[in-house]
């Protein structure tokens, strides 16, 4: 029934873009626009939020999207790289035949098929219907299972006790976290933190947008140039995708 | 059976010895500050939120945290926005101190909070940062669109 109202309030709102951006660009929507949801509405599984990096645009020593990332969930280290807590972090792929070097941001992929929340012995682990892998840190006990299965090493361990965590990023010892999606703006009508820095900062190498509606900005993309991913053997079927590798 | 009786009262007054009838009937209410700029009435009677805070805040967490429904009223950050404010002194004191909001009645009771281990402890609408979503895809757009233009010839 909900997903119903879901469906044709939707259908509706874009329609409404269409007409709202032909003005801007032909052909192009400003898919978010499309998707505005209440504060009082149950996210669904019409929308499968989803990211789109072009490595081509990603250069070697930027870190800007790191750094916003750090920034928006304040997660200070402790000199301990090791272990530390990491949300996103660059990566340098190399081609040992040509010594090309492509650079890219590594997060959490949010995978369909999530073999974190596999092993998840608490529930802790779950999918969020619109595809966010979240850990729900009400229930984790910390066992870290899920840090062992993933195989993008994207999920940290909170070691320390931890002080002034900012309004929109609870966090504190003894749980395992990872990349959100920053699911508190995006429940928002905003974007990521990493992505608004990386265009902010005109590098514009990462899309953010909803995979499921053909007409968003990275369906589009993803249509015309693909995009691939990154591990595609393990065929989780990755929300995060890679233009350039 | 006068014995029993005997000892019983003895018991009773050692315990109203021990404390102080005033100490039993006071209860240190926290200082509740002028809530900013959401009135003062709280989202539900005084009484009920006394006895039934607790659950109103855990139903809403699940909602959140499961289906990403974020209405305000019973979010732990209203409680917070509005009952913790500054002190005399001006300063917004943390959740382990006896003046903080919630560790004034808890401490009372003997019950431990969990949720400050994770959650802000002080209101964080003075810091809060603004996105700018629209300019930036606007921005995007446009490199999308040369990125086409390239493609095309
Ligand atoms: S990338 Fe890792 S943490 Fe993220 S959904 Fe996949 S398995 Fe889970
Ligand atoms: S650490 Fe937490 S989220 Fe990860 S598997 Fe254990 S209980 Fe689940
Ligand atoms: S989407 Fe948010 S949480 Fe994930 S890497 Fe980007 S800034 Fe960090």
């Amino acid at each position: 029934m909900s997903d119903q109202i879901n469906d044709s309030r939707r259908n509706f709102l874009s329609k409404a873009a269409i007409a709202g951006s032909i003005t801007i660009a032909p052909g192009v929507f400003l898919h978010q626009t499309a998707q505005a949801k209440s504060d009082d509405q149950a996210v669904s599984s019409n929308t499968r939020w989803g990211m789109l990096i072009d490595t081509d645009k990603c250069s070697k020593g930027c870190t800007d999207c790191v750094d916003a990332c750090n920034n928006e969930h304040s997660l200070t280290g402790f000199d301990r790289p090791t272990t530390d807590a990491q949300y996103i972090r660059k990566v340098s792929l190399v081609e040992k035949q040509t010594g090309h070097e492509i650079s890219l941001p590594m997060m959490c992929q949010h995978c369909e098929t999530a073999p974190c929340v596999d092993v998840c012995p608490t529930g802790a682990s779950f999918k969020r219907e619109d595809g966010l892998a979240l850990v729900d840190k009400h229930i984790c006990i910390g066992c870290r299972y899920c840090m062992m299965a993933c195989p993008y090493k994207a999920r940290s361990f909170v070691h320390e006790e931890i002080k002034n965590q900012t309004l929109s990023a609870p966090r504190g010892k003894g749980t395992v976290e990872s990349c959100t999606m920053c699911v508190h703006r995006i429940d928002k009508d905003g974007i990521p933190a990493c992505v608004e820095a990386c265009t902010e900062e005109n590098h514009n190498a990462m899309i953010f947008g909803d995979l499921n509606d053909p007409n968003s900005t990275i369906s589009q993309e993803l249509k015309k140039h693909g995009g691939k991913q990154i591990r595609a053997d393990l065929r989780l079927n990755t929300g995060v995708r890679y233009q350039g590798l | 059976m006068t014995k029993c009786f005997l000892r019983i009262s003895l018991i009773l007054t050692g315990l109203i010895m021990l404390f102080p009838t005033q100490g039993i009937a006071e209860t240190p209410f926290p200082t509740i500050h002028e809530p900013e700029g959401h009135g003062v009435e709280c989202v539900e009677d005084e009484d009920e939120m006394r006895r039934n805070h607790m659950n109103y805040i855990l139903h809403q967490r699940d909602k959140t945290m499961h289906e990403g429904i974020r209405t305000e009223t019973y979010s732990l950050s209203r409680c917070i926005d509005c009952h913790v404010q500054p002190n005399d002194k001006g300063e917004v004191v943390g959740h382990d101190d006896k003046e903080h909001f919630c560790n004034a009645c808890h401490q009372y009771a003997a019950v431990q909070i969990d949720c400050f281990q994770c959650h802000a402890d002080r209101p964080q609408k003075y810091i809060k940062r603004a996105s700018k979503p629209q300019a930036l895809k606007e921005q995007l757009q446009e490199v999308l669109a040369a990125k086409d233009m390239g493609d095309a010839q």
